[in-house]
């Protein structure tokens, strides 16, 4: 009860934010120049007369006031209509929908690499703190956190990809295999790995950090003492008492990045190539296809807010503090 | 000697810190017998939390070093005992520990009643009671029957509703006659109680020590009571012990201790309880750094009595029936 009273109240509470991101954003892409009509007119050679721009202006009721294209936007968005991708000729949920599993299977896989190699790493780190497990731990980490993706990316397909030709270079699949089944599920996790290690490290190294830190400070406190006071063997110690308060953070912490990894999903899908929603955001910028961009950052904003809502309630579950 | 429940002898502890070694409790000696009620008293700093954990073995241990000594009890030396064992046998069984302060004792997810049952599983009475082998499920629901028994015991009502609760649904008070229960439960011989009372309200104080003392003598359990609190001592211990800087230095029966204190210090400790006449006094000095402790008897830089000879450490000498002193210069003179 006390945790279905606390997922209304974050849900309704989530509605203004997703408002104020669309409105936000849409405003801020008027400011850019040009717009969809250009940039056809720009991919099929420029030739196109102001007449014919003028009337494809009007068609797609980009000859309106900025305020009414605003409200024309937020009455599609209502009716959950995403309106019409010009560029990709389908309508823009379509193209989403398409793209959107790749990119939520890159950031699933990431995010659990992340954090459950982040926990384990951190709690060896935390039990022989300062030890050489403890330096040779928060030093890794500190490279992984510093290494820029993109390069790590790469140097992983020149090594895995190229040299030793261990793992696919890019891509989600063998296009034209064919497989089908079990088979193909193995042969997408293959693709998968090198994208989601280059995606999840920087992320394990905070993760890494986090729970290290966390676990260090739940070792210190009263009830662990008491824990040991009353005889229970160490282990049991660390696993039901510590590691229990001591993920807390980490839970909040998925929350706040969900939203970073999905940038980060931008650069990681252009270096393998993945047919994701990062490319697709970028793809659209780049060919001002706005209808498809504010269909991104709606189904972006959604999924964030959707993280996050789980992520509340996971809490909720963890802290039984938390009220609504 | 032979009769001592548990016997401290000689025990070094020094803890590393990044100015060096402190060294915690030198030499410390100190007897309890079955039953007594023992207060452990001092300055804050002086060992006396230290000794109390270096009983129960839970010292932290990145830092504290053992230098020397013996804790003997129940025909071992509890020092040499191997960790497992220690935390099998003799934690929360037979020496049960209850906290400074209540409210952070517990942990925070769980309900009272998890924690409660988490102790009961590993050490129950009744797991040594032949009639409930092979039978969890029964034992369980006896070691329940007692739970609740044993919160009725500590005044605490409604027993059942408590036991769903969380740690933070409960008052101060409550959650310390908890932490009471949850010692007494395994039906220990010997209760370290490490200032229990110094979080709570001075109301509930006296309720707490009153009820934890009527529990230890109707089932004859010693209780080491660490406090600052002189009056708390009185209230509750048959003897005290006082300790300065990492060293005891008297050991009497609770009214020799308030009326004929034969070490100086005793004596100064006893002159800065505030009183009317008096207003509050402290002690001259301060307490030695215990990185480099004076040599000999540690409060000779604060004594008005002390000369060369207070160098060395004086061996314990017998003033009384139970009652000893270490001092080359003791008090003789008692003040009405």
């Amino acid at each position: 009860m006390r945790v279905l009273a606390l997922a209304g109240r974050r849900l309704l509470s989530s509605l203004p934010t997703l408002l104020l991101i669309l409105v936000g954003i849409f405003l801020l892409l008027q400011l850019a120049p040009g717009d969809a009509v250009d940039a056809l007119i720009a991919q099929t050679g420029g030739g196109a007369d102001t007449r014919a721009a003028a009337e494809m202006r009007a068609q797609m009721g980009l000859d309106l006031s900025v305020p009414a294209q605003l409200a024309n936007y937020m009455w599609r968005l209502v009716r959950l209509d995403l309106g019409f991708s010009s560029i990709y000729g389908k309508p823009v949920s379509t193209v989403i929908f398409e793209r959107l599993p790749a990119t939520l299977l890159l950031m699933l896989s990431a995010l659990s690499f992340a954090f459950f190699f982040g926990l384990v790493l951190g709690v060896l780190a935390a039990r022989r703190v300062n030890g050489w497990p403890d330096t040779l731990i928060s030093t890794l980490g500190l490279v992984f956190y510093a290494t820029p993706s993109f390069w790590f990316g790469l140097m992983a397909i020149v090594l895995f990809s190229v040299h030793l030709q261990w793992l696919p270079a890019g891509g989600l699949e063998e296009i034209g295999a064919g497989y089908t089944g079990l088979r193909r599920t193995l042969d997408i996790a293959a693709h998968l790995v090198l994208p989601t290690l280059t995606l999840g490290l920087i992320f394990l190294a905070i993760y890494l950090r986090i729970m290290r830190a966390s676990m260090l400070e739940v070792l210190s406190l009263d009830f662990v003492r008491t824990a040991r006071a009353k005889g229970l063997d160490e282990t049991r110690v660390v696993v039901r008492h510590v590691l229990r308060n001591a993920l807390l953070p980490m839970v909040t912490l998925i929350g706040l990045q969900a939203g970073t990894m999905l940038g980060g999903s931008v650069v990681v899908e252009s270096v393998f190539s993945l047919p994701g929603l990062g490319r697709l955001a970028y793809e659209s910028v780049v060919q001002r296809d706005l209808n498809t961009l504010l269909g991104i950052v709606f189904v972006s904003a959604v999924l964030v807010i959707c993280v996050n809502f789980v992520v509340d309630l996971l809490y909720a579950r963890l802290d039984p503090r938390i009220t609504p | 000697m032979e009769s001592d429940l548990i016997t401290v002898r000689d025990l070094r502890v020094a803890f590393a810190s990044d100015a060096g070694l402190a060294k915690v409790l030198d030499g410390v000696s100190c007897s309890i017998r079955p039953g007594e009620i023992r207060g452990l008293v001092g300055e804050s700093g002086c060992g006396k939390t230290t000794l109390a954990r270096a009983i129960l073995g839970i010292l932290p241990q990145n830092s504290a070093r053992i230098q020397g000594g013996q804790v003997l009890f129940g025909g071992r030396d509890l020092l040499t005992v191997a960790e497992g064992t220690l935390a099998r046998e003799v934690r929360g069984r037979e020496i049960a520990y209850i906290p400074q302060d209540p409210s952070t004792a517990f942990n925070p997810v769980f309900t009272i009643g998890t924690q409660i049952a988490d102790l009961m599983h590993w050490k129950s009475p009744l797991l040594r009671d032949p009639s409930f082998k092979g039978n969890a499920r029964a034992r369980r629901e006896a070691d329940l029957a007692r739970v609740v028994e044993w919160l009725r015991l500590v005044q605490l009502p409604n027993p059942e509703a408590l036991l769903r609760k969380y740690p933070h649904e409960v008052s101060g008070g409550q959650r310390q006659r908890l932490m009471i229960a949850m010692a007494l439960l395994p039906e220990p011989k010997l209760v370290i109680a490490d200032e229990p009372t110094t979080a709570l309200d001075v109301t509930v104080q006296a309720q707490i020590l009153k009820l934890l003392k009527g529990l230890a003598r109707e089932r004859n359990v010693a209780v080491l009571f660490t406090t600052h609190d002189l009056g708390a001592a009185y209230e509750i211990c048959d003897r005290i012990t006082v300790m300065y800087a990492g060293q005891e230095v008297e050991e009497a029966p609770v009214a020799e201790f308030f009326n004929r204190p034969s070490h100086p210090y005793t004596r100064k400790l006893l002159d800065s309880l505030p009183s009317a006449e008096t207003g509050l006094r402290g002690i001259p000095g301060e307490i030695p750094r215990l990185i480099d402790p004076p040599p000999g008897c540690r409060f000779n830089p604060r004594c008005e009595r002390a000369t060369a000879i207070c160098q060395q450490r004086p061996a314990p000498e017998q003033v009384g029936p139970g009652h000893s002193v270490r001092c080359h210069h003791r008090l003789t003179e008692f003040a009405a």
